[in-house]
């Protein structure tokens, strides 16, 4: 597994746990929703940073009163096909105004990459670690939005306004 | 019409780039069919019984003489010379060859089209009234507002992986002529109280294994909000519809499981949180829409044309034709044309290369250069002098679009079933073609009256059975292709789902059937009463009777 962000392979410092896996007490931790919800106290009470785990029919509103708490929200594609996250990263982004780290897990492939950075996510994790030139090319390869996401490019009809 | 600029033209010529840089990868074995599956599907390319299959968008049905001049074009150059147009405003073409594509979408690009989201679970091309502009009874152009909703459809980011696919159709005319409410949206432009022109807004429509009427969620919407509420129902279905069932997954049972009004206030709760934040166009890129569509430059006419007239009087053919496949027109002398593509014994929505060169030709001479195809898998001139009309006709009629049938029996809608299908129960085209033999003369059809015969090779309903007053569906018994008859059922304003009669016939009886079924209306229907209207007041009754009564 190999993560992407700011353009780049970087590595990752973070640890995914297991549901029912002992959490490092010194090291950046991701979870899953249901061991939050179970283990909140003693999650907090770790000196290191923390993230969260939602599966595709968890939606944001579930953790929207705790996102101070994480570093990290990652939001699973079970399947490339299984869109939900898409709303679920622009409802982090656009409506809980969420700025922490927002990181596409699961199915992730180049070829729906531009769609998830449009929608707010800002980390990857992938298996195809061949060649970054791809997945920057996949950034690149259309330069026009009609529509206004969670990211900054102007959409046609904001450009057109302004020619 | 529309014209791209820069930023439409830049999105299409970057994506056939990126579908010719997919290919490459898919020949040279980098990619996987599996892999390169959704990639294509995104394109609009599907893999049929025999070929690729590709299927290109007319966006609300508009093309202009140039654009059909391409595809034709394209028939010959990658196909075998002919193309078939869908219920849903596309053309596809069932030979193209892999390496050969991104040529072919290269060469649409030059004319201002492309395939994109004619196929995946995402947005599909957006239809409309073909009439758009240029009816008499419209309320509003629903051209402006498909070409807003294309553009915002294009390549969405939240919403290019939905449960399923997801149509959208408008209309901006109380009579509906798009089916809008078998689309999982439906759009129909109203007048409000006040005069202020909006949105009726319905969800929830469509065929296949589960027919539903589509069901208005908000009667009213203002129209500067429209892509916030279409963006707010979008939101909802996507992370509520149905994943785990590839059948249940559209927004009809998604709708139909949570209720109407309980899916109307999910919508509108989320709506009122991103009404306001910055969806919609401003009123001066509407606006900038807008006026692509502004009427032409009618000549000042008569509303009487005496010359028509003498010429109606003089040729009954011509008279014929003249009674059922015109229109009424908004500017007085002018006329709505459809151009049939349901000759007799042909296969329905087919045209040749050569027929769309002509027809192209035509369009520059007597309408302004422009073509609209229509849901009913017709073509349409919409500005035609109605003093021109003889001569049309003639020119037409040399290539075989003069049937004067539009709404009659043999105006069949047929998917393209077993013959190209590879999901198709039974074959349907050889089925509408010996329909279309049975009922060939004109005096009988025209007897007969309105009749909308749909027909599917299989449940997924292409062909619209569903909605046809007459339906015939493909059905598999023990490996054997019958079919099942439904009746009663309608795609217009009075949208109903036909019943199914009873037992399906064999390939040899099914047109019998039919004929069975005219016979039994004409002899119970009461004056001016259309097919419909009878089956409605008589039931099933009376046609199950002498369809099953004598065995
Ligand atoms: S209705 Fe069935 S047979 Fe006909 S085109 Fe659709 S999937 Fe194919």
């Amino acid at each position: 597994m190999a993560l992407i962000k700011d353009g780049a392979f970087v590595d990752d410092a973070w640890t995914t746990v297991g549901d029912d896996d002992p959490v490092p007490g010194d090291q950046p931790a991701i979870v899953g929703f249901e061991r939050w919800q179970r283990d909140r106290d003693q999650l907090l009470a770790r000196g290191a940073p923390l993230g969260v785990r939602l599966s595709s029919d968890q939606p944001p509103a579930l953790i929207a009163d705790d996102l101070g708490h994480f570093d990290v929200v990652a939001l699973e594609f079970p399947r490339f096909g299984d869109g939900r996250a898409y709303s679920y990263a622009r409802l982090l982004r656009q409506r809980h105004g969420y700025t922490g780290e927002v990181r596409a897990v699961g199915d992730v492939l180049r070829d729906q990459f531009l769609f998830m950075h449009r929608c707010g996510f800002d980390a990857f994790e992938v298996t195809d670690q061949t060649e970054i030139g791809h997945w920057q090319q996949a950034l690149s390869e259309i330069s026009v939005v009609y529509q206004p996401a969670a990211d900054d490019r102007p959409p046609a009809p904001t450009q057109r306004a302004a020619t | 019409m529309y014209r791209y600029d820069e930023f439409d033209q830049t999105l299409v010529d970057e994506r056939v780039v990126q579908f010719r840089d997919q290919v490459q990868r898919r020949l040279s074995g980098e990619l996987t069919e599996p892999q390169f599956k959704p990639l294509r599907l995104m394109n609009g390319l599907y893999m049929q019984l025999h070929a690729y299959m590709l299927r290109v968008a007319i966006p609300y049905g508009m093309m202009s003489s140039e654009q059909l001049r391409m595809l034709a074009h394209i028939a010959r150059r990658y196909d075998r010379g002919y193309g078939h147009f869908t219920t849903r405003q596309n053309i596809q073409y069932n030979w193209p060859k892999l390496p050969e594509v991104p040529d072919l979408l290269a060469d649409l690009a030059k004319v201002q089209m492309n395939a994109i989201q004619t196929s995946g679970n995402s947005f599909r091309n957006t239809t409309a009234d073909q009439y758009g502009g240029v009816a008499a009874d419209e309320i509003e152009d629903p051209r402006i507002w498909s070409e807003i909703i294309r553009q915002w459809s294009t390549l969405h980011p939240e919403f290019s992986f939905l449960p399923r696919k997801f149509k959208i159709a408008v209309t901006g005319s109380p009579n509906d002529r798009a089916a809008v409410r078998f689309h999982d949206i439906g759009i129909v432009i109203v007048e409000g109280d006040g005069g202020e022109i909006g949105f009726e807004v319905l969800v929830g429509g469509g065929l296949g294994r589960s027919p539903f009427v589509a069901k208005t969620i908000r009667d009213f919407l203002p129209k500067q909000h429209l892509l916030s509420y279409l963006e707010a129902i979008l939101r909802v279905y996507n992370q509520l519809g149905r994943r785990d069932n590839l059948f249940k997954a559209r927004i009809k049972i998604l709708v139909h499981e949570t209720g109407t009004e309980e899916f109307a206030r999910l919508v509108e709760d989320e709506w009122a949180q991103i009404k306001d934040a910055g969806v919609d166009l401003s009123v001066e890129e509407v606006g900038r829409i807008k006026a692509y569509f502004a009427p032409p430059v009618y000549e000042a006419l008569d509303a009487d044309v005496a010359e028509f007239r003498a010429q109606r009087d003089a040729d009954p053919d011509f008279d014929l034709w003249a009674g059922t496949n015109l229109a009424p027109h908004r500017q007085p002398g002018y006329a709505i044309v459809n151009l049939s593509l349901k000759p007799e014994g042909g296969p329905p929505g087919d045209a040749t290369a050569d027929q769309m060169d002509r027809v192209a030709d035509l369009a520059d001479t007597f309408s302004l250069g422009e073509i609209r195809v229509t849901h009913e898998q017709n073509l349409v001139f919409a500005h035609v002098r109605q003093a021109d009309l003889h001569e049309l006709w003639t020119e037409l009629t040399a290539i075989a679009m003069t049937t004067p049938n539009m709404g009659l029996i043999t105006d069949t809608i047929c998917c393209p079933g077993l013959d190209y299908c590879n999901l198709a129960n039974a074959r349907s085209i050889p089925v509408a073609q010996r329909i279309s033999r049975r009922f060939a003369d004109l005096k009988l059809q025209h007897n007969i009256g309105e009749l909308r015969i749909k027909m599917s090779g299989c449940i997924n309903a292409c062909g619209h059975h569903h909605a046809g007053h007459i339906g015939i569906l493909g059905v598999d018994r023990k490996g054997e292709e019958y079919y099942q008859i439904t009746l009663g059922g309608s795609g217009a304003e009075d949208a109903s789902i036909g019943k199914v009669i009873g037992p399906a016939f064999s390939e040899d009886a099914v047109v019998d059937a039919v004929a069975t079924v005219v016979n039994v209306y004409v002899a119970k229907r009461k004056d001016g009463e259309r097919f419909l209207d009878t089956c409605r007041r008589i039931g099933p009754e009376p046609f199950k009777e002498k369809l099953y009564g004598a065995h």
